[in-house]
């Protein structure tokens, strides 16, 4: 049953006065209102933070981003400097969801949605995750799971915008009211080692009020792929974002992040390594794509996300080196 | 009446072969069912008849003319469609701007004052019996205004002998979600919240949802002895009396000659075996109704592809006069076959109207709708042999498929019924597990059957050093198919093709093509009225319903084309058992059978108003002219009269005429078909398919409407390539639990995965009917694409994918980029 009260608030401290056990933000509404109709969660009060003007827009300066957490997906994959300097992540957005969803769809939102997987979806199902005692991933039907640290609990986080931002280094202001704090998102999503119960470092009494993403050093290029089955309307089977920070053809280091890897965006640390020094070639970035996928522990029906990995971490370095104009699997036909 | 009786029988069509318990099924592998089912002839022989010259045969080969002998009342041959000024010419949708600005009313659309809304409640586990039932605290909720606890449910086999299972109050479960009660209430909220609130009690059973465990002989029974699929008016049930060992129901088969010389006889074999999932029918509106019973009548709005069908189920299950039994279907959201007769649903919500006295409103949600039918699986084996002179020698198939708690997987029609071959073993077996009931779906058992022979001719083809189109030239007798064969030939690149797995790099490209048989059949149940008011205006009405195939748009331009007025002009009441009976749309009937029944009842008015207005223009009816629109005294040109002033002359207000289809005018065998060409890359290292063209060349008698056919095609097409590379129903084989019953993960093709569609239509005048014309719904791609996408991905990698759908999981495990097998 779902009974719940609604207040509408126009700032911060109005909403941080609601948040409290039982209420919860609500943004653009795309996942918690799926979750609400499944049974999966029942506030008692929706705090709707969608008029709220301070969290909104998108500010650029030397230091770097300030994205207000109410930025939609389409204004991130719009926006002319996000599409130069911080190319992954206008990539990410613009290829999340559907047009229709990305318009409504919020990056507070994406970074919070919770994990894609069905048995945790489906009220039919007492999973680890809500307090039974079961994955029921381990055993079943798992081709959409993930293939690296799924020991426990195999969900996976699907936010598009993660990838880029973790692989930008970017971090998340989080207020409530006893104050601000900062944390980068590398440290922001909970393994399920750490905690099933937890998915993020966030508070219920917390509102994330800005993401902040550093100035990129020079010479830095990025991109982003994601493959699913289908192109239109489809959750990642697999994504990847890249940065480099280029010096001729040599990269100097290199930030690779994995989409729905692992219950959690994931380094690729190993790849990371590969390139670091490295002149960019196919040959390096098949490497570090193999590094990449080393590893994984497939399940029973999702090695084929193992090869996934492999392919979208070596094209999408290709991509962001620029010896690759377009991931020849993209849409409109292969190349 | 007898004959009658027979008469209807006969012609029933795969898709529609079920209305009631034991009415007598054509299941379109069976050779003789798509002989034309024209009367008996000693019922022929009681009209009389005259002899016409027809137009026969197909413009690229030659039009020849053939003489037949029809009714007296048979309106005149009509011309080839290049003679004539609104049928065969691209006409926009009748209904389209109502459809697209929401003026037009679908089911869920329907609001009755005092209407109650209803929600069912389905089984919570797989396999049980059902030991009580409480809806006490339903009863309770606030808004609620009845309660129903079904008692018989639809869909599922039923036991031969009943006696074989303990007697239950309830039924037994069976799948999860079946239909076990239902709650009606004054919001859809309350509905939903009090439909939760129904308690029952399970003793559960062991279960199986997946096709090859229920085969193994220790597999937990879904039925305790031999069940055959009856007593729905969904179709595509499979055969009765067939043996039955655990899950095992067959097989039923069919033996031509003698396979084991054809084998000893061929010069080469090939044998393979393939398998194909189960795809559920996705309409994008659910099934639903909105009853209302009413003392003097019972009226229901449904969502379906028969007004009839429901009218007779109802009447049956409710023992009321079909006389009191009112069906309405003005707009309707799609069924592709899972959408006849009441339905659980239906009979529920009149259950529920009758106890609440108030109307009500059912709609599946998408769950629901995901789970009350679907196009059965498939793992079949498939073995032909041939001359080096590229004849066949033998066909042997033997398919197991699951159509859940139903019957009906057969996949032979397309080797039984595409090619010539003198040896045919065909068996057939349905799997019964633990999942909802399969049911008609468009050209059933025909994809499936294609994605195994069509791949199979390929790889013959390869074996015997001939061109894959050159090779079906030679065991092919269809004239159609000739000639689409042609168009191909020459609108694509088809001779420059690479061989198999040419391309360097891990993006290959590749084409092929697959063929694609339908039947014809015809649905005598087909009348119009059509009407003319002394202002001038025409109607037409029938109870047929326009399931969106266009039927609305083609019956004004026939009604159009006989009285020289714009289709614009005709006003068209069809969807509602109070007109003349209409034909359900089910096997690609509508067309063919009702559009004479509108030209004959359209000429026959026209007679009328000339026979009225005769007299006050002092000449005898047979003076009168009809022609481009006007009424003329042939010997005087100079007299000549619009209709709206020729109407203006009757003495009374209206004439009309009402028709019904006669009889095809022969019997012959006659199928439809297409030939479809697709041109693709397979991304190798991600496994990815990408469709990139596709030219559909099809037949389908007469074209009406061009821009209806064709859009007819494309979405076939459509399907076909969502069924190959996308669209699978996922079981949890813990739970029994279907996990992607949504449109998320029950993935369809979307704006982004449409490739250049191309379509071209050949005119094939067969000289049958009035009109000639056949419909197009089965033979409009889906037949083909998932065949013909096989065939272009070994041509592009090398390698056959003989699983679908080709996502990446199955395409990287066929490439042997993974070592495991997804399980089909
Ligand atoms: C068909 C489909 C396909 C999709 N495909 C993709 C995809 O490819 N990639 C992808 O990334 N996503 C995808 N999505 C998911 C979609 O992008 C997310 O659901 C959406 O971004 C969530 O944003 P929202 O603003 O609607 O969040 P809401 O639903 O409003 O909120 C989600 C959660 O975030 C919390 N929250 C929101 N804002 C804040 C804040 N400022 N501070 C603290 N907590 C907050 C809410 O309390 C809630 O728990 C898809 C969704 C659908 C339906």
């Amino acid at each position: 049953m779902n009974r719940f009260t609604f207040v509408d608030c126009t700032t911060v401290a109005e909403a941080l006065d609601h948040l409290k056990q039982g209420s919860v933000a609500k943004a653009g509404g795309i996942d918690l209102l799926d979750l609400m109709k499944d049974g999966i969660v029942s506030p008692s009060m929706l705090v709707n933070i969608r008029r709220v003007k301070e969290l909104h827009g998108i500010e650029t300066s030397e230091q770097g981003l300030s994205l207000g957490p109410l930025t939609t997906l389409s204004e991130l994959a719009a926006h002319p400097v996000i599409q130069k300097t911080y190319t992954a992540l206008s990539d990410a957005a613009s290829h999340a969801a559907t047009p229709q969803i990305r318009n409504m769809a919020t990056v507070g939102g994406n970074l919070m949605q919770r994990q894609r997987c069905w048995y945790f979806r489906s009220s039919e199902y007492n999973c680890l995750r809500k307090g039974g005692s079961e994955c029921f991933a381990q055993k079943g039907e798992n081709q959409y799971h993930a293939i690296m640290g799924n020991e426990i609990c195999a969900m996976v986080h699907p936010s598009s915008t993660a990838v880029p931002l973790m692989a930008f280094g970017a971090q998340v202001e989080l207020t409530s009211k006893k104050g601000k704090r900062t944390v980068p998102l590398n440290e922001f999503y909970i393994r399920p080692d750490e905690s099933l119960l937890d998915e993020t470092v966030v508070k219920s009494d917390e509102l994330i009020t800005r993401i902040l993403v550093p100035a990129p050093a020079a010479g830095t290029r990025s991109a982003y792929q994601k493959y699913g089955e289908k192109e239109s309307f489809d959750w990642p089977l697999a994504d990847a974002g890249v940065v480099l920070v280029m010096d001729g053809n040599t990269c100097r280091s290199a930030s690779i992040v994995m989409g729905v890897a692992a219950p959690t965006p994931l380094h690729a640390k190993a790849a990371e390594v590969v390139l670091a020094g490295k002149t960019i070639d196919e040959a390096t970035a098949r490497a570090a794509g193999k590094a990449a996928v080393d590893s994984a522990t497939p399940l029973e029906q999702n090695g084929y996300k193992v090869q996934l990995f492999h392919t979208v971490v070596y094209r999408t370095i290709l991509l962001a080196s620029g010896q690759l104009k377009r991931d020849p699997s993209a849409v409109g036909g292969m190349a | 009446m007898q004959n009658e009786e027979l008469e209807l029988q006969q012609e029933k069509s795969p898709e529609q072969g079920k209305t009631g318990k034991d009415a007598p099924v054509h299941v379109p592998h069976k050779k003789d069912a798509h002989a034309n089912p024209a009367a008996p002839p000693n019922k022929q022989a009681s009209v009389a008849k005259r002899t016409d010259s027809f137009l026969y045969g197909i413009p690229q080969l030659g039009l020849s003319r053939v003489e037949r002998q029809v009714p007296l009342n048979e309106p005149p041959p009509m011309p080839a469609n290049a003679d004539l000024k609104y049928l065969g010419k691209p006409t926009p949708r009748y209904d389209g701007v109502a459809k697209v600005t929401g003026a037009g009313k679908y089911t869920a659309d329907v609001y009755l004052p005092g209407m109650l809304y209803a929600r069912m409640v389905g089984a919570g586990v797989p396999h049980a019996r059902v030991l009580a039932i409480d809806t006490t605290a339903a009863e309770r909720y606030p808004g609620v205004r009845a309660v129903h606890v079904i008692q018989h449910v639809l869909g599922n086999a039923e036991l031969r002998d009943p006696s074989k299972e303990r007697p239950s109050r309830y039924p037994i479960v069976r799948y999860m979600g079946q239909p076990m009660a239902a709650v009606a209430a004054t919001s859809q909220a309350a509905a939903d919240e009090a439909a939760a609130l129904v308690k029952v009690q399970y003793d559960p059973m062991g279960f199986v949802v997946d096709r090859d465990a229920a085969r193994a002989t220790d597999a937990p029974s879904v039925y305790p002895g031999p069940a055959d699929q009856g007593g729905t008016a969904g179709g595509g049930g499979g055969p009765a009396n067939v043996p039955q060992v655990g899950n095992v129901h067959g097989p039923e088969r069919k033996n031509v000659g003698d396979v084991a010389r054809g084998f000893a006889e061929s010069d080469v074999v090939v044998e393979g075996e393939y398998y194909t999932q189960v795809q559920t029918h996705s309409a994008l509106e659910t099934h639903g109704v909105v009853a209302d019973w009413k003392a003097e009548e019972l009226t229901v709005y449904a969502s379906t592809q028969g007004t009839s069908s429901v009218r007779n189920e109802l009447s049956e299950i409710f023992k009321l006069p079909k006389s009191k039994v009112r069906v309405i279907t003005e707009y309707m959201g799609g069924g592709f076959g899972a959408k006849f007769g009441a339905g659980n649903e239906g009979v529920v919500a009149v259950e529920l109207s009758r106890k609440a006295k108030a109307p009500v409103r059912l709609m599946l949600d998408r769950r629901e709708e995901h789970i009350a039918s679907n196009r059965p699986d498939s793992h079949q084996k498939l073995k032909i042999g041939a001359k080096r002179n590229g004849t066949l020698t033998a066909i042997q198939l033997t398919s197991y498929g699951t159509a859940g708690v139903g019957t009906g997987a057969g996949t032979a029609g397309p080797a039984t019924n595409m090619y010539n071959c003198p040896n045919l073993l065909t068996e057939e077996y349905d799997v019964f597990i633990n999942a909802g009931p399969g049911a008609a779906f468009r050209a059933p058992g025909h994809p499936q059957g294609c994605f195994a022979l069509e791949q199979a001719i390929d790889d013959l083809a390869e074996k015997l050093d001939l061109d894959p189109l050159e090779f079906r030239g030679r065991i092919d007798d269809s004239p159609a198919r000739k000639v689409e064969r042609q168009i191909i030939l020459e609108k694509t690149d088809w001779r420059n093709r690479h061989r198999a797995g040419a391309d360097p790099g891990p993006i290959k490209r590749g084409i092929g093509l697959s063929q694609s048989v339908w039947y014809r059949f015809v649905n005598l149940n087909s009348s119009c009225e059509v009407r003319i008011s002394k202002d001038g205006s025409v109607e037409l009405m029938s109870a047929v319903q326009d399931i969106g195939g266009g039927t609305k748009t083609m019956l004004a331009q026939v009604v159009a084309e006989e009285f020289g007025i714009p289709p614009q002009s005709v006003v068209i009441r069809i969807g509602d058992t109070r007109y003349p009976i209409g034909p359900d749309s089910g096997g690609s009937v509508t067309t063919g059978s009702i559009s004479p029944a509108a030209r004959n009842a359209a000429h026959q008015a026209k007679q009328h108003l000339l026979a009225a207005i005769a007299p006050s223009l002092g000449v005898a009816p047979d003076q009168l002219e009809f022609k481009d629109g006007r009424v003329s005294v042939a010997s005087d040109p100079s007299r000549s009269y619009s209709l709206r002033q020729a109407a203006a002359k009757m003495p009374t207000d209206e004439v009309s005429a009402r028709a019904t289809r006669v009889p095809d005018y022969t019997r012959d065998k006659i199928t439809y078909g297409g030939v479809d060409y697709v041109e693709l890359a397979v991304d190798t290292e991600t496994g990815r398919v990408h469709v990139e063209r596709v030219l559909g060349v099809h037949d389908c008698g007469r074209p009406m409407n061009p821009l209806g056919v064709i859009s007819q095609i494309n979405g076939g097409i459509l399907q076909g390539i969502s069924y190959a590379l996308f669209e699978q129903r996922i079981m949890d084989r813990g739970k029994g639990y279907m996990l992607n019953a949504d449109l998320e993960n029950y993935k369809i093709l979307g704006a982004r995965e449409v490739p250049q569609i191309d379509v071209i239509l050949i005119e094939n005048y067969i000289a049958q009917s009035s009109t000639d014309a056949a419909g197009i719904g089965e033979s409009a791609g889906i037949i083909a694409l998932a065949a013909a996408i096989g065939n272009a991905f070994y041509n592009a990698t090398g390698v056959r994918m003989r699983r679908l759908p080709m996502t990446p999981a199955r395409v990287l495990a066929a490439l042997g980029k993974t070592d495991q097998e997804m399980h089909a």
